[in-house]
């Protein structure tokens, strides 16, 4: 039995709800609210316009920019002038009710019903998973036509209170067009900027990078707004913009928060667009005209439908996969109308269009009948014309090389060919943001890292989440673990460290070692000051043991037998008693020192490089054992911990009392003691161990 | 201009699909004589003369291709020293964009072809498998634009990615199972869930800008 929600889409649902409560409120004889305009353009539609913008998926849009451009823009200008051309035709023809509409009321009326709406395409075509391409082309035009409608609304509601339109009205008006459309990409890119920039300093201060990213893209939207450009496009350039760079910067759980907390408002303020469009249906005032309203609604079609096909046969000349008929339906009948047609109608004036109401029942008409109709039949039909749907491929390794692969390969042969196409100022645009922006842009150690790594650490990053979080023995993912270094490379030592791949024995070390360390934790965590809220102790040691990693290879080539104690930094008192309160392996020398993973290192061992990175801290007492600058030249002799697992080292920092100057301090501060020979095989950690 | 005149035929016998149009095929005459200096044959050293390939991590293994006689559709192996136009556009021919009208057997065969061609870019020794060898070479290549980075991020990534493809291939593996390396099968078993059939393709149809060479 197929249940409600298979048939009918989340937004006939919402709707449907809101005329049942605002009937249920006029019925009880108070007024219901309408949604306001203002209302509607600063707090209901930005979040969606930034949840879409920042997740935007950049290498489809791109690739089909020009085609969603001419859709966006021609196409939007087609609809708004045929439709008004023929509605005027209409009121003419209409009968003593219409007569009085001019010419330019109905053009104002065309351009305000002729946009795409981004919300409702986005609260259909999300529940019918159809192919990338289609959903990025309809949703890129919905988001793009953004320009065109506020540059046509803007303008004919002028006109409509000019004496006379002359002609350089209307050139001005197209030139206002450009200054609109790249006026609000500009101030978005400006603002997608400074975020990143802003989103480099902010290491200490993890907690509010989120905020960052909201409030930089709302004063985007804002100032675009303010100056009448188009904030929608200000938005969706802020968003792309930054996106990189501050994900390259921020913490994997400001990240998470990111990501959610945008869900979640966009979320919110889809069901209330759709809840108040009911509700308002109940409230407004309606002044139905049958000959309008129909019409309106059929020459909307039309419209629609003669402008795809049109464009698309233009389109197609210059695409290399061009558009299939079945494409073109889609696109076609996926243009639906929603509650942006609805606000801009709400703002018209009285005073200039007493035909307001007539004009807001026609549109409420139309959007509802692409959300009801439209929107409840495109399922089946995408099933029955067996269009394409979305393919579930989970991104994994082998996909990111040959993608880049065949990047380069393209833009090698582009180049052969002499040709300057697509691919060519793709690869001279990566170039200049490798060389400098990413400089400028993103924090330290970050900016030089190729994407490729990149990638790979995000991968490694997930799948250790992944592992911790599966905590049985037995859900390991498939793909990890029956295939192991040695099914490829039998000639390889079996303790080569290939990340992905943990063996069981490791997994149980990182598991028992997260759960002591686990519970500690939670113990220890009684402070709610802001300031102690410090990085994830796991994040940072993960991040940490990757330089460190780097740096020790660079230390073994070197210097086969020393160890270098890496340097910590000074931190204020109460930065490190925020540590001491968060990381639960570090200053706790008293406690469950027989816990601690205790690496300790045999230079002629092979896995000498890996183990140099976890040390255990000595305890405050004095027969600590720190090496001094003449232990150096001898070297220390350490034993080997058995059971072998340098993937114990993957997660924890080592602690703050291993920095030469702070054991050089403790030993003058208390009594040295004897100083056993380091020949005798003593190991660098007291008899803790 | 003397040095061998442009086919006006279509080399039909090379392509089993329709060539690319006479005006596609002026376009690329004018660019091999520029490359080949007015002489009817290039040479891998014609190539470095395109400035802007110098910036491009895999240049060898696409030099490579050129003259790699299994792309040529020769029955032989190994290399060949020099190309003729012929040969040029058999290779150009590999990066054409999919028609309208192509039924599931010749999209299938488009796209076997095109994959073959990448597939011998990434076996260098031509035995047809893909090692581990070659597998960590391709992707050391890839980061080779980052001077900085070790080979040891480099060989993580090759074996990670070698053990992926392994697990999707072969599936569950023993202990003491070797898997030899990545045959055609298993590749196109890999890049089944990416069209490559829309991804691999240059477009010729701007003819105006040429770049020059030095």
């Amino acid at each position: 039995i197929p249940s409600v929600s298979s048939i009918v889409p989340e937004s006939c649902l919402l709707i449907v709800v809101g005329l049942l409560v605002g009937g249920l409120i006029k019925g009880v004889g108070e007024k219901p609210p309408i949604l306001k305009s203002d209302i509607f353009f600063l707090f209901l539609l930005p979040p969606i316009i930034l949840d879409a913008g920042y997740f935007l998926p950049l290498r489809p849009f791109t690739e089909n920019l020009g085609t969603i451009l001419i859709f966006a823009v021609v196409g939007t200008l087609w609809n708004a002038f045929f439709l008004g051309g023929l509605m005027y035709a209409v009121c003419q023809l209409g009968g003593p009710g219409l007569n009085h509409i001019g010419l330019l009321a109905n053009l104002l009326f065309g351009s305000i019903i002729s946009a795409v709406d981004p919300v409702a395409v986005l609260a259909v075509f999300e529940e019918i998973h159809i192919n990338e391409l289609l959903h990025i082309l309809v949703f890129g035009e919905s988001l793009l036509n953004d320009a065109v409608t506020v540059v046509l609304y803007h303008l004919f509601e002028e006109f409509a209170s000019f004496e006379q339109v002359t002609i350089l009205d209307i050139i001005l008006g197209f030139f206002s067009f450009f200054v609109v459309s790249l006026g609000g990409v500009l101030v978005g890119v400006i603002y997608g900027v400074i975020a990143a920039f802003t989103s480099r300093f902010t290491s200490h201060i993890r907690v509010i990078e989120p905020l960052f990213v909201f409030l930089y893209s709302y004063m985007a939207y804002l100032s675009a707004e303010l100056f009448h450009l188009s904030g929608i496009m200000a938005l969706i350039a802020a968003g792309v913009v930054m996106r990189p760079y501050v994900e390259a910067n921020i913490s994997h759980k400001s990240h998470t928060t990111i990501k959610y907390f945008l869900k979640m408002w966009s979320s919110v303020s889809e069901t209330l667009i759709f809840i108040f469009l009911g509700v308002s249906t109940v409230a407004g005032h309606h002044y139905w005209n049958w000959t309008f309203v129909i019409s309106t609604l059929f020459f909307c079609l039309i419209a629609r439908v003669l402008g795809v096909l049109v464009l698309t046969w233009f389109i197609n000349k210059f695409r290399i996969v061009k558009l299939t008929p079945k494409d073109q339906f889609i696109i076609a009948y996926g243009g639906l109308r929603g509650a942006i047609a609805f606000s801009l109608g709400y703002l018209l004036d009285y005073k200039h269009f007493g035909m307001r109401d007539m004009f807001l029942t026609a549109i409420i008409t139309v959007i509802f009948f692409t959300v009801f109709v439209q929107g409840m039949t495109i399922r089946p039909l995408v099933d029955l014309l067996a269009v394409k749907k979305k393919q579930e491929t989970k991104r994994s390794i082998n996909e990111e090389i040959h993608t880049q692969f065949l990047d380069h390969l393209l833009t090698g042969i582009e180049d052969i060919c002499g040709h300057y196409g697509h691919h060519h100022w793709k690869d001279k645009l990566n170039r200049f943001n490798k060389k400098y922006v990413k400089k400028c842009l993103i924090a330290g150690e970050r900016s030089k890292e190729p994407q490729l790594i990149a990638f790979y650490h995000k991968m490694e990053m997930k799948q250790a989440i992944e592992l911790v979080e599966s905590g049985g023995i037995g859900k390991i993912p498939s793909a990890v673990s029956t295939v192991s270094i040695q099914n490829i490379n039998p000639q390889s030592l079996p303790l080569e460290r290939v990340l992905p791949a943990l063996s069981k024995d490791k997994e149980e070390e990182i598991r028992k070692i997260l759960r002591t360390n686990l519970q500690k934790t939670r113990q220890r965590l009684r402070s709610y000051n802001r300031h102690t809220l410090v990085a994830d102790p796991y994040e940072e040691a993960w991040n940490q043991m990757l330089l460190r990693r780097q740096k020790a290879r660079q230390l073994e080539q070197k210097m086969n037998n020393y160890l270098t104690v890496p340097a910590h930094r000074v931190d204020s008192p109460t930065m490190s008693r925020a540590r001491i309160g968060s990381d639960p392996l570090a200053y706790e020398p008293k406690e469950d020192s027989e816990n601690l993973p205790i690496i300790t290192i045999d230079p002629a061992s092979p896995q000498s490089p890996e183990s140099v990175d976890l040390m255990s801290e000595e305890p405050k007492g004095c027969s600590g054992l720190p090496p001094s600058p003449e232990e150096d030249e001898e070297g220390l002799v350490m034993r080997v911990k058995e059971p072998s697992s340098p993937g114990t080292d993957d997660v924890f920092t080592p602690g703050a009392s291993d920095s030469p100057s702070n054991q050089r301090m403790l030993r003058c501060l208390s009594d040295p003691g004897p100083r056993p020979e380091p020949e005798e095989g003593e190991p660098f950690i007291p008899k803790g161990q | 201009a003397g040095t061998g005149g442009v086919p006006r035929a279509q080399p039909r016998h090379l392509c089993p699909f329709p060539a690319v149009t006479s005006e596609q095929i002026e376009h690329l005459h004018r660019r091999f004589k520029q490359l080949s200096q007015d002489q009817l044959t290039i040479r891998k050293e014609n190539f470095d003369s395109i400035p802007d390939l110098e910036f491009n991590p895999i240049r060898g293994k696409i030099v490579h291709a050129f003259f790699d006689k299994r792309n040529l559709r020769q029955e032989s192996d190994g290399l060949a020293d020099e190309i003729n136009f012929e040969d040029f556009l058999t290779i150009m021919s590999y990066f054409r964009p999919i028609e309208m009208n192509m039924d599931e057997e010749q999209l299938d065969r488009f796209r076997k072809e095109k994959l073959k061609f990448l597939f011998h870019m990434y076996d260098s020794d031509h035995d047809g498998k893909i090692t581990l060898q070659e597998y960590r070479n391709v992707v050391e290549e890839l980061l080779s634009g980052n001077p900085h980075l070790e080979k040891e991020s480099a060989r993580s990534i090759a074996d990670g990615a070698m053990m992926e493809a392994a697990s999707i291939c072969v599936g569950q593996m023993g202990p003491d199972q070797v898997y030899e390396g990545i045959t055609f099968e298993d590749f196109l078993k890999m890049w089944q869930g990416i069209d490559i059939e829309t991804k691999m393709h240059v477009r010729f149809l701007n003819v105006d800008t040429i770049a020059h060479c030095y």
